[in-house]
């Protein structure tokens, strides 16, 4: 096994650290490492069981089961679209098939340039508001494939 | 110098998902512009979801609502007179007199809309903290006691009786116990939690501490989902301010109680919404379902006795105390007593919050409030309680909004989260949905979930493609039977409710495909 980057294992360390006192900090922990490394490298993972006492395979299990701890960082720009009930019933499977379409790429891929990541989502709680959509930090509602196009350019601009 | 003119814009996500950042922005310039001096709050959003963003001005006679605006709109209508509260096409009057508003009975969500969500002077002007000051001048069993007669139920969607719940938390002893607030509100059609957490957080916090005196808890976790980073933004700051007031801490009002309250995000897990998987998570590991028993209230967060409820049970909790527990049980019919925050979502011309007390019809909301489809097409189906819950056809929109009215046809309340489809919808696909949606989300502890519903999928497939039909429709009902009766939770016991329900009422759209194409909606909207 290749020994992680010294400096990110002294950063992870520092991460738990800051969450010593609190009760079943594991979760709170890999938020903060997601956020600033924008993926959970599996090089973290023996240090977060050694720092925590718990097993390589529980940091594990952990990390895949929950859909927010990227393996590899995702692209630019992330674009998630709900395909739950409440969108459904205002189409948010043709505007998913819009965005596969003109990304050129499929749900949970990333553009070849790296700029967009297409993923699905399941309600974002505007559900009244479909098609609802979440690009990078905020949530749109009233998706259309132009309003669609609008962000996403702006986004990626940006 | 003038006195600024007050203006709200709502911060709920709803409203920002639809420009209400920009709109406020808007405002602010456009009144600089017009030399104008006005004060912009933003407050929650009242619901009326059709019309945000929903801008609202201070006159004399009252909180004048112009909706939805455009950010692109603003300076035309400042320069109609909006500050004033002038006529305007958008202009929708007096905003507490819009039936929608006036005909609710608003207990959870009296403040969400009216106040700025983290001021603690609105919070105490409008009522705030009179049923946690009235619950510490009872004893914590005459708490527990009142929260029971007032006929409350687990607004999770279960409908647990919650006083029997803090009852048997209280009488186990221990020298630690917690109190879990749930705040995974995964099913779609649901946004009733999120939209009280952003827009009337110490109510929220305020509930928690009631049920920690009453109980003996000493913290309380507060696990929201990551999808609703707004609600975490505006949770954390709440608690802060809560903690600075002397409402949280080792000392609450100057009680001598001592109750603190911590925000866990969760990380896209929908089975979390499931009370065990959810203590399992906010233990820091795989959301994986435990077996009952034993029960939370007795073995629950770190094996502690712990209260878990929803957002919403907690959030009725001070009402019940201020107003007493005869004043909430008096609404309500059968054993569905109090109020419900129902919700009308998906293919709905105005859909939005409406809290009413239990016993309104279905149609009388979809079609009254609702205003019919978005679409202007008539309604097929209706999916109440989440996607697990049933699909009812547009003739059987007659029923009370009640939870054993629900139950006897086949249905569930749940939440009260409905979603209102047109005739455009395909149901065989959204049976299939219903199952790939749980092959998706199974946590795979137990087998009829994690593998059935991966069956049922290829079997519902093989049906829409005419193989063999007649056995593989005996086939699915085998294996709907086999998930309601086998799984260790809701998940996969209750998937089987909207495939069977779209199998009893839509039959067709499974064996008569014919004449049916895909991309339907498409087709009628083109």
């Amino acid at each position: 096994m290749a020994s992680p980057d010294p400096s990110v294992t002294d950063r992870v360390r520092a991460l738990v650290a800051a969450h010593r006192g609190d009760r079943g900090a594991l979760l709170p922990i890999l938020h903060r490492i997601q956020a600033e490394f924008g993926y959970v490298d599996s090089d973290v993972v023996p240090v977060l069981a050694t720092e925590l006492n718990i097993s390589r395979a529980d940091v594990h299990g952990v990390v895949t089961f929950y859909t927010d701890f990227r393996a590899e960082p995702a692209g630019r720009t992330v674009v998630k679209l709900c395909r739950a009930e409440a969108c459904q019933s205002v189409g948010a499977e043709q505007l998913v098939a819009y965005a596969e379409r003109t990304l050129g790429i499929k749900v949970g891929q990333t553009t070849p340039d790296g700029s967009v990541t297409l993923e699905q989502v399941f309600c974002l709680g505007n559900c009244a508001l479909g098609p609802a959509g979440q690009i990078d930090e905020r949530v749109h509602g009233r998706l259309t494939p132009a309003r669609l196009d609008a962000l996403v350019t702006k986004a990626v601009d940006a | 110098m003038t006195t600024p003119v007050t203006v709200y814009v709502p911060r709920d996500s709803a409203a920002l998902s639809v420009g209400a950042d920009l709109v406020a922005a808007e405002i602010e310039r456009a009144a600089a512009e017009a030399g104008r001096s006005v004060r912009v709050v933003r407050n929650g959003s009242h619901g009326m979801l059709w019309l945000e963003p929903l801008v609202e001005v201070v006159t004399e006679r009252g909180r004048i609502g112009y909706g939805p605006v455009e950010p692109e709109a603003v300076a035309d209508l400042v320069a109609a007179g909006l500050l004033d509260g002038a006529d305007h096409e958008l202009c929708q009057g007096v905003v507490a007199e819009l039936p929608w508003l006036r005909d609710q009975t608003r207990l959870c969500f009296a403040r969400v809309g009216v106040t700025d969500p983290l001021s603690p002077e609105d919070y105490v002007g409008h009522g705030g903290l009179t049923g946690l000051r009235r619950a510490l001048e009872l004893t914590p069993a005459e708490v527990v006691a009142q929260v029971t007669e007032s006929g409350l139920r687990g607004r999770g969607g279960a409908g647990f009786p919650a006083g029997i719940k803090w009852k048997t938390v209280l009488e186990t002893p221990g020298e630690l116990k917690f109190v879990c607030c749930n705040a995974d509100e995964g099913d779609s059609g649901t946004f009733a939690d999120r939209m009280l957490m952003e827009g009337d957080p110490f109510t929220l916090i305020e509930g928690m501490t009631i049920a920690a005196y009453a109980v003996g808890a000493t913290e309380g976790y507060l696990y929201i989902r990551s999808e609703y980073p707004d609600a975490v933004r505006t949770m954390r700051r709440a608690i802060a301010v809560a903690r600075e007031q002397g409402w949280l801490g080792g000392d609450v009002l100057g009680s001598g109680l001592r109750f603190d309250l911590h925000v866990r995000v969760g990380a896209g897990a929908y089975i979390c919404g499931e009370e065990t998987a959810m203590l399992e998570s906010l233990e820091g590991k795989r959301g994986m379902v435990r077996a009952k028993p034993p029960i939370p209230a007795i073995t629950g967060l770190f094996g502690k006795p712990t209260v878990v409820n929803n957002v919403l049970t907690l959030a009725s909790v001070p009402t019940i105390l201020a107003d007493g527990a005869a004043a909430y049980q008096a609404l309500g019919v059968e054993r569905s007593r109090g109020t419900q925050v129902f919700q009308l979502a998906g293919n709905v011309a105005r859909g939005g919050i409406f809290e009413t007390a239990f016993g309104m019809t279905l149609g009388e909301l979809i079609h009254t409030y609702g205003g019919g489809t978005r679409t202007g097409r008539p309604v097929r189906a209706v999916q109440v309680g989440g996607p697990l819950g049933a699909y009812l056809p547009a003739d059987g929109l007659d029923l009370p909004m009640e939870y054993e009215a629900f139950a006897s046809a086949g249905a569930m309340l749940g939440h009260g989260g409905i979603v209102v489809f047109d005739d455009t919808v395909d149901m065989a696909a959204m049976a299939r949905f219903a199952m790939e949606f749980c092959a998706e989300e199974s946590c795979g502890k137990c087998t009829p979930c994690r593998v059935g519903a991966v069956r049922g999928v290829e079997v519902i497939d093989k049906i829409t493609a005419g193989q063999d039909p007649d056995g593989n429709l005996a086939l699915l009902g085998d294996l709907c039977e086999l998930m309601t009766e086998g799984s260790l939770c809701a998940m996969g016991g209750l998937t089987p409710m909207p495939v069977r329900s779209a199998l009893l009422h839509f039959p067709d759209d499974f064996t008569a495909r014919g004449e049916k194409s895909t991309g339907r909606y498409e087709e009628a909207n083109s």
